[in-house]
C-alpha cells in the first residue's frame, strides 16, 4: 500500500483517514463515559438509523479485517477452535468471538443480506454480552424484488426504529434521519466516483488502496466526516490523473479482483502483481458499498433503503452478479479477472464457478481462481498461489504480444 | 547456439538442452534438500553427459518449484511449469491440445491453442490427493517401490475402493485393507483410481481437448495412466520424455529470450 513518506506514489489522504479512524475508535471506547450507546452492526446492515439516533456503530467485520491485516488471524482462529468452533466457520466470526476487545455493545444489529453466518454469530454475542439483538431479514432476490419482499422488509425498517426507541428510551428523530440519509447517499456517490477514477489509464490507485479507503464508507456512512473525506480523496485522485501519477509504475496489464481481500497477504500480492506490471484496478468487493445507490431515494431515504439493502451484490442471483462483473470488465477495460475463492465467505464464493464460466463465454479475458481465506493464513498455500499467479500473468503477456 | 531448461521439482530436478530446434539431451536427479544445488548439479551432469561446455550455453530458463532460486543464481529467467509444459509438448508434438501433468506435489491440466499457447489451466488445490506424493505415500505403506506400482496394478482383478480424499486418511484406509488381507494388486489399482479421479476433475474443469499428452514423473506409472484413461474416456499420449517435458519447454523458451 501507499504508505512510505518517501514514496512518490503515496496517497496523502491515507494519513487523514487513519486519524479519522483513530478518533472514531476512541469515541467508541469512551462511549460510556460520554453517555453514548454502542451498537455492533453487520457490514451490510442499515447504519443510518443508528447515526440518526447518535448511537456509535461498531463493525466486528471491520475489526476482523484489521486482525487479518495485522497477521493475528491464525492465533485467534485457533483460539476459537479451542473454544469448540469449527475451522469451517467464517474467520471474521472466529476472530471476533475469540478476542473480544471491541467497545462493549449496548445492542446488536444483524442484517442477513451478506450471509447466514451472521445470525448465529450475533446470537452468540447477544448471549455473551447479554444485550438485545435486532435481526433484519432480507430475502435473497434471485431475479427480482417482489412486492411481497418489499412489504416484508419495509415493515422491518419500522420495527428497527421501534427497537431503537425502546433501547435508547428516546423518540426517533425523522428530520435528522432525512439529513443523515442525504449524507449517506452523497458519500456513496462520492465513493463510486473515487472508484471510477481507476478507469483512467494508468490507474491513479489500485484495489489494494480501495480495500484501505473502504473503511470510512463502511463505518461512517451518513456523516459529514465521510462526505468531506471522500471529496478530498476524489480531488486527490483527479489531481493524480492530471499529474500522470499511477499506482503501478509501469502499468501494462489491468485486472479485476473478485471477493474479499486476503488481508494478511496484501503487500505480497500487491508487489507480486506490480512486478508483473499489472494493476488490480477494480474489485467487486469495495463497490458493494455503493452498488445499490440506484435503488436509494435520497429524498425518501427510509422508504427506499429496504430495497437498497436487500439488493446488494451478495444478496442477488448469480446471473445478476455475473452481469455486474461483465459491466466492470468493460468499464475498467481490464484484461484479466482474478477470483479469490474464499474459504470463509460462502455466499461470495459459492457462485464463482458459474460467474467464471459466464465471463469466459462472454469475454476473451483469462480468469484465475486462487483458493485462500481472508483472515486465516492456514488456508493459503504460498507456492501454489504464486505459481498460479505467475502462470496467469504469463498467459496475459502472451496474449498481449 | 545451445539453450538450457532446468526444471526443479519437489521430487526430481530435470535438465534439457536444445540446439537448432533439436533435443540434445536430458538428465534427471532427485531434488534432495536444496533446490539450488539440485539445479546446478543436474545442469552440470547433463553438460558432462553430452560433452557441452557451459560457455556454449546461450541462455537458461528455470522452472518448477525451485525456479526462483535458480533464476537468482544462474538462470536468465524463471517461468512457471504451466507455460513450460505447454511449450515442451507443442515443441515435441505440435498437434497436442491438452496436457495432464502429474508431478511430485501438484497436478495440472493445461489447454493449448493451435499455436501452442496456454489457453487455460487448472491446478490441484492445497492438497496432495491426485499427486505423485499420494502414490509415493501409499507405495511406502505397501512396501512396493514406486517403479513397481504400475506393474502391480495392471494385475488387479477387482480394484479396491478408497473413499478418503485426504492422503493421511487414505493411508490409514490402505493399512486397514492390508490388515484385511486384500490383494496388494487390487489395493494399488484402487490407489491409482482414486488419484486418477482427482486429476480427471482438473481436465474436465478446463474442457480439455484431444490429443492429450501426459507429462511429469507419474506418467511413467502405467497403472496410473490406465486409470486416468479409464476415467477420462480417451487415450493419453505418453512419450519417453514425459518426465523432462517441462525442462524441454524451458529450453525452448530460453531460445526465444
Amino acid at each position: 500500500m501507499s504508505d512510505k513518506s518517501s514514496d512518490p506514489k503515496k496517497i496523502n489522504c491515507a494519513k487523514k483517514m487513519r486519524d479519522i479512524m483513530t478518533t472514531y475508535y476512541l469515541d467508541a471506547m469512551t462511549a460510556e463515559q460520554n453517555n453514548k450507546q454502542v451498537a455492533w452492526i453487520t457490514s451490510g446492515g442499515p447504519v443510518e438509523p443508528l447515526v440518526a439516533m447518535d448511537i456509535i456503530p461498531i463493525y466486528p467485520e471491520n475489526h476482523g479485517a484489521m486482525i487479518g491485516a495485522s497477521k493475528m488471524g491464525e492465533d485467534l482462529c485457533i483460539k476459537a477452535e479451542n473454544m469448540g468452533y469449527s475451522s469451517d466457520l467464517c474467520s471474521y466470526a472466529r476472530t471476533d468471538i475469540s478476542i473480544g476487545g471491541l467497545p462493549k455493545p449496548d445492542m446488536l444489529i444483524c442484517c442477513n443480506n451478506i450471509c447466514g453466518t451472521v445470525l448465529k454469530w450475533y446470537e452468540v454475542q447477544a448471549r455473551y454480552y447479554n444485550v438485545p439483538l435486532f435481526i433484519l431479514d432480507t430475502p435473497i432476490c434471485h431475479t427480482r424484488y417482489s412486492p411481497e419482499v418489499a412489504k416484508y422488509v419495509r415493515a422491518q425498517i419500522d420495527e428497527y426504529i421501534i427497537f431503537l426507541e425502546k433501547i435508547t428510551k428516546r423518540k426517533f428523530d425523522y428530520d435528522k434521519m432525512a439529513q443523515v440519509g442525504k449524507l449517506a447517499y452523497e458519500s456513496q456517490v462520492l465513493w463510486q466516483k473515487v472508484l471510477n477514477t481507476t478507469a483512467h489509464k494508468p490507474s491513479p490507485m489500485s484495489a489494494f488502496d480501495a480495500f484501505f479507503f473502504l473503511a470510512l464508507i463502511v463505518t461512517l456512512r451518513g456523516t459529514q466526516i465521510a462526505v468531506g473525506f471522500y471529496k478530498d480523496l476524489l480531488a486527490e485522485m483527479r489531481q493524480r490523473i492530471k499529474d500522470g501519477i499511477s499506482m503501478v509504475p509501469n502499468e501494462k496489464h489491468r485486472l479485476l479482483w473478485d471477493n474479499l481481500p486476503i488481508w494478511y497477504r496484501l503487500k505480497w500480492l500487491s508487489n507480486k502483481f506490480s512486478d508483473h506490471n499489472a494493476c488490480l484496478v477494480a474489485d467487486t468487493y469495495t463497490s458493494a458499498w455503493c452498488g445499490a445507490i440506484k435503488y436509494t431515494d435520497k429524498n425518501n431515504f427510509l422508504d427506499s433503503i429496504a430495497e437498497a439493502y436487500t439488493r446488494i451484490y451478495l444478496n442477488i442471483g448469480v446471473d445478476q452478479m455475473a452481469n455486474q462483473v461483465l459491466d466492470m470488465i468493460k468499464f475498467y477495460d481490464v484484461n484479466g479477472f482474478v477470483m479469490h475463492s474464499n474459504r470463509s465467505c460462502k455466499p461470495y464464493s459459492f457462485g464463482q464457478m458459474d460467474i467464471m464460466r459466464i465471463v469466459r463465454e462472454k469475454t476473451d479475458i483469462p480468469v484465475l481462481m486462487i483458493e485462500a481465506d481472508m483472515v486465516d493464513p492456514r488456508n493459503f498455500s504460498h507456492s501454489q498461489v504464486e505459481t498460479r499467479i505467475d502462470a496467469f500473468m504469463e498467459i496475459i503477456k502472451q496474449r498481449s504480444r | 547456439m545451445i539453450y538450457a531448461g532446468i526444471d526443479i521439482g519437489s521430487s526430481t530436478a530435470k535438465a534439457a538442452l536444445i540446439k537448432k530446434n533439436r533435443l540434445l539431451g536430458t538428465h534427471v536427479i532427485p531434488s534432495g534438500y536444496n533446490p539450488l544445488t539440485a539445479g546446478i548439479t543436474v545442469f552440470d551432469a547433463l553438460l558432462e553427459k553430452v560433452a557441452v561446455s557451459k560457455t556454449d550455453i546461450a541462455a537458461i530458463v528455470s522452472t518448477g518449484y525451485g525456479r526462483a532460486s535458480a533464476s537468482v543464481k544462474f538462470a536468465d529467467k524463471a517461468m512457471t511449469e504451466i507455460i513450460c509444459h505447454g511449450t515442451g509438448a507443442h515443441f515435441m508434438n505440435p498437434n497436442i491440445r491438452g496436457i495432464i501433468d502429474v508431478g511430485g506435489q501438484d497436478s495440472k491440466a493445461i489447454l493449448l491453442d493451435k499455436n501452442g499457447q496456454v489457453e487455460n489451466f487448472a491446478m490441484n488445490d492445497k492438497c496432495a490427493a491426485g499427486t505423485g506424493r499420494f502414490i509415493e505415500v501409499m507405495a511406502n505403506a505397501l512396501e512396493v517401490s514406486l517403479d513397481q506400482m504400475g506393474d502391480f496394478s495392471l494385475k488387479a482383478d477387482k480394484p479396491s475402493k478408497i473413499s478418503s480424499i485426504c492422503t493421511v486418511f487414505a493411508e490409514s484406509e490402505v493399512i486397514s485393507m492390508i490388515a484385511g488381507l486384500q490383494k496388494r494388486e487390487n489395493i494399488i489399482a484402487g490407489i491409482h483410481e482414486s488419484a486418477a479421479a482427482r486429476v480427471a476433475i482438473l481436465a474436465f474443469k478446463i474442457n480439455i481437448k484431444e490429443p492429450v499428452m501426459m507429462t511429469g514423473g507419474v506418467a511413467k506409472n502405467k497403472g496410473m495412466v490406465a486409470a486416468l484413461e479409464k476415467r477420462l474416456g480417451f487415450e493419453l499420449i505418453v512419450e519417453d520424455f514425459a518426465q523432462v517435458n517441462g525442462a524441454i519447454g524451458a529450453a525452448v523458451l530460453a531460445s526465444r529470450l
